[in-house]
């Protein structure tokens, strides 16, 4: 079973995680499929980069139970909810154990918050943070979820900044992934043409179009035609 | 370890390959004549899937495209960013300049804004104006045939506006606004701040059959797979090899200076192959640099010979003096009028601004004496990593908690998504002789060549121009209805002023002129030292204007193209 599965088990337990995401594929005559498939199979990576992708893969940051820990710290963030999950189906423990060791500096924040969850959890519950039940997982979140706003971050408490840290890496690794995007309703990162707001959406914020303005804009229907001018450079076609 | 010579000659050689060399290896091979053009990265071409970067999905990446291996964020197409591995820069004390480069096929076309902006009549004669800096040798009219031109070739969207100082040309029909630039648009007005459809180097509409239209996925960073917007590689110097030119690309080599013969003459140039660290010799009638404005003074200063001895066409001492690259300066707000969005369209558009605002200001009214001109960004964005990562920091300016847990964060997210709008405040600064780049002898790259120095300050023309930049986001932010995000930056900092160099429109290391004691190049962008060498990236410009600079790099490009085919022809060179 691999890390993500184990994970998925754990936190769902014997509820099915739902990732069937329906996205609102926009047709438009234009597009050009060969662009769209062949984004599947690469990133876009140099060599080096991705050799620096490998290496980091290669280490590991957290050990199994700290994985446990992350993962069920970020359901407590972010709860799971149809039809588009939560941090596990988005991958963020994932996340996190890479970004630890991508950006270094994020790692003794991480490890050192795991820990503190652990000995407040023990101390209070006598239980690990990942064992026990959600209400007293939120009792110690409750207590470290509220940082001031009026002072640097970085001056206070760590298992305040912990926190903060964590649901940064949750809230932004789920709105990044497949299931978060689908969650957001973002419609763009495809292929369209693009002719202006929609008519309510101009009238939900009150704006609307300069009918001068928009004369000058791209008459869609001419895209394909190949533009001339005349000596003045009025466009012609 | 003998140097390896090459026993062809060409009649060009091009050293770099962005839009000033891109342009020339179209014009020069185009023209039939023999060209070498030497780059100092990679093979790159925009539509090969294995590099492309358009259309991926953040979490495709591991990182989710968080900046740590590109540092405008792993989707940017420019491979090189503020630091290149094996290839250090130094500073002055008290000086941070910064300096991009982007090692491959294209340069930073690959990755730029696309703001495609031609010089106005003022800002080739500004010290007609105000007295400050230097005219150029050259007019606008001897540029505008050329502008026109590279419009049509190139294509750019815009529309004509009949502005004083903001030139019209061949444009193809701008996108409409999205609805953050109605708001913005409506902002201006009530400041009287002109607003205008952007100018951008990008398709809305066919200009030929060999490149694709604009398909809106507002990607332009990461390099357009149909072509659809400017390249160097994609619209310049893989036509001019599809139209039979002779054009010979030397990739990974990175040029070490300039040789010359006895009378003082280029004949080529000498360059380190990276992948087995050797050096070779190029031959040509012809070299022509076009690495960008610091590495073309670079390779001349690092040319020194018995015949230059201050390095190659530095009689003047002037090679690397009054750089100086755009003034920069940012704001953002929240705008509660753009909350609770519908995200039932897609609004990604091109990449990069639908409106702008043109310089509007009187400088004989104000405490600076040059413009700039605002760019301005906003709508629902495709999710990278940093997106929500403060879910509901914004909660703070409208009197609600920050932080938490739990399903709320989803309700935070939503609410605010689009709701905010931001500000690129890109101005002109004056151009000045104790701004500049020199070598440091003390410093190699991984390559042994002495590397660069900078040592540039700002003054209080480009503070109090910053400035007015900060004090006219608040009003436009208020304007709107909005909330300045951020503490507006006062004196001490000053007043938000960007490091030289992060606008990343060095200029004026080269500068031309007619007097060859003030200046590197002539009119045409001929060393005045040495006629058969020439500066066509944008080192030659003796003045940034409130505009970008690459469309004009490109016409210059051209029109000192035509100079040397015409040269060559008369056998003067």
């Amino acid at each position: 079973m691999d890390r993500r599965k184990s994970l998925q088990t754990l936190i769902l337990g014997g509820a099915a995680a739902t990732t069937g995401v329906a996205f609102n594929s926009c047709k438009t005559e234009t597009i050009d499929e060969a662009v769209v498939e062949s984004s599947e199979k690469f990133f876009g990576r140099t060599p080096k980069e991705l050799e620096r992708i490998e290496k980091l893969n290669a280490e590991q940051l957290f050990n199994e139970h700290e994985m446990e820990t992350i993962a069920a710290l970020s359901v407590v963030i972010l709860p799971p909810k149809e039809p588009h999950g939560g941090p596990i189906e988005a991958g963020v423990p994932e996340l996190i154990e890479f970004m630890g060791k991508d950006v270094p500096t994020m790692a003794p924040t991480l490890l050192g918050g795991l820990m503190w969850l652990d000995h407040k959890s023990n101390t209070e519950f006598g239980t690990e943070f990942k064992s026990a039940t959600l209400e007293q997982k939120k009792q110690i979140c409750d207590e470290i979820c509220w940082h001031d706003t009026e002072k640097p971050l970085d001056e206070q408490p760590l298992e305040i900044q912990f926190f903060y840290m964590m649901r940064g890496l949750t809230v932004t690794g789920y709105y990044t992934s497949k299931v978060g995007i689908a969650d957001l309703g973002y419609k763009g990162n495809q292929p369209n043409v693009w002719d202006g707001v929609p008519q309510d959406v101009l009238d939900q914020h009150g704006v609307a179009y300069d009918p001068e303005w928009i004369a000058k804009c791209i008459d869609q229907s001419t895209r394909g035609t190949i533009a001339t001018w005349d000596d003045d450079g009025n466009l012609l076609t | 370890m003998q140097i390896k010579e090459s026993s062809e000659i060409y009649d060009v050689i091009i050293v770099g390959s962005g839009a000033g060399g891109g342009m020339a290896t179209k014009q020069l091979a185009d023209a039939g004549l023999n060209v070498a053009v030497v780059e100092a990265g990679p093979f790159f071409d925009p539509k090969d899937p294995v590099t492309q970067t358009q259309l991926k999905w953040a979490y495709e990446s591991p990182r989710r495209f968080a900046g740590t291996d590109r540092a405008f964020g792993g989707h940017d197409m420019s491979w090189g960013d503020w630091e290149v591995e094996g290839e250090p820069y130094t500073q002055e004390e008290g000086t941070n300049f910064m300096w991009w480069r982007a090692r491959m096929l294209g340069g930073r076309t690959n990755h730029w804004g696309r703001i495609s902006l031609r010089f106005g009549p003022k800002d080739f004669k500004h010290k007609d104006v105000d007295g400050l800096g230097d005219n150029w040798p050259i007019s606008y009219d001897d540029v505008k045939p050329y502008y026109d031109k590279l419009d049509k070739l190139i294509g750019v969207f815009g529309t004509k506006e009949g502005r004083e100082n903001d030139p019209d040309g061949f444009f193809l029909p701008p996108p409409k606004p999205r609805l953050h630039e109605l708001f913005y648009i409506d902002g201006a007005k009530k400041s009287n701040i002109p607003v205008i459809p952007g100018r951008l180097s990008m398709l809305t509409k066919k200009i030929n059959n060999e490149r694709g239209v604009c398909f809106y996925c507002g990607q332009c960073g990461r390099s357009c797979s149909v072509y659809a917007d400017f390249s160097a590689g994609s619209c310049l110097i893989f036509p001019a090899q599809k139209s039979g030119g002779q054009v010979k690309i030397f990739v990974n080599s990175m040029v070490r200076e300039v040789t010359t013969n006895e009378e003082g003459k280029a004949t080529g140039v000498s360059y380190i192959n990276k992948e087995d660290r050797k050096e070779y010799k190029l031959k040509a009638k012809v070299v022509v640099l076009a690495a960008s404005a610091c590495s073309s003074a670079r390779i001349l200063l690092n040319s020194k010979s018995k015949q230059h001895p201050n390095g190659l066409g530095n009689s003047s001492d002037i090679v690397g003096k009054y750089l100086h690259d755009s003034t920069g300066a940012s704001a953002a707000g929240v705008i509660p009028g753009l909350m609770n969005r519908k995200v039932s369209y897609n609004e990604d558009g091109v990449g990069g601004m639908h409106v702008y605002s043109p310089w509007w200001g009187d400088n004989s009214k104000l405490d600076f004496p040059r413009g700039y001109h605002i760019e301005v960004w906003g709508g629902m964005s495709n999710p990278t990593y940093g997106f929500s990562m403060d879910p509901n920091g914004l909660n703070k300016h409208f009197g609600l908690k920050v932080g938490g847990y739990g399903d709320s964060l989803r309700d935070d997210v939503k609410k605010y998504y689009g709701s905010v709008i931001g500000f690129g405040g890109r101005g002109e600064a004056v151009a000045r002789k104790d701004n500049y780049c020199e070598i440091d002898p003390t410093t190699v790259d991984q390559f042994g060549i002495p590397v660069l120095k900078f040592n540039y300050q700002w003054s209080d023309f480009e503070r109090n121009q910053a400035k007015h930049m900060q004090d006219t986001f608040e009003e436009l932010i208020h304007n709107m209805g909005g909330i300045p995000l951020g503490e507006k930056p006062g004196k001490d900092q000053d007043y938000g002023l960007h490091a030289p160099g992060q606008i990343i429109h060095e200029v004026g290391t080269t500068r031309m002129g007619d007097d060859p004691k003030t200046s590197v190049t002539n009119k045409f962008q001929q060393l005045h030292d040495v006629d058969n060498v020439f500066i066509v990236d944008a080192g030659p410009f003796v003045s940034q204007a409130d505009k970008n600079c690459t469309w004009t790099i490109m016409a210059l490009s051209w029109r000192a193209s035509d100079y040397i085919i015409e040269q060559l022809k008369a056998q003067n060179i």
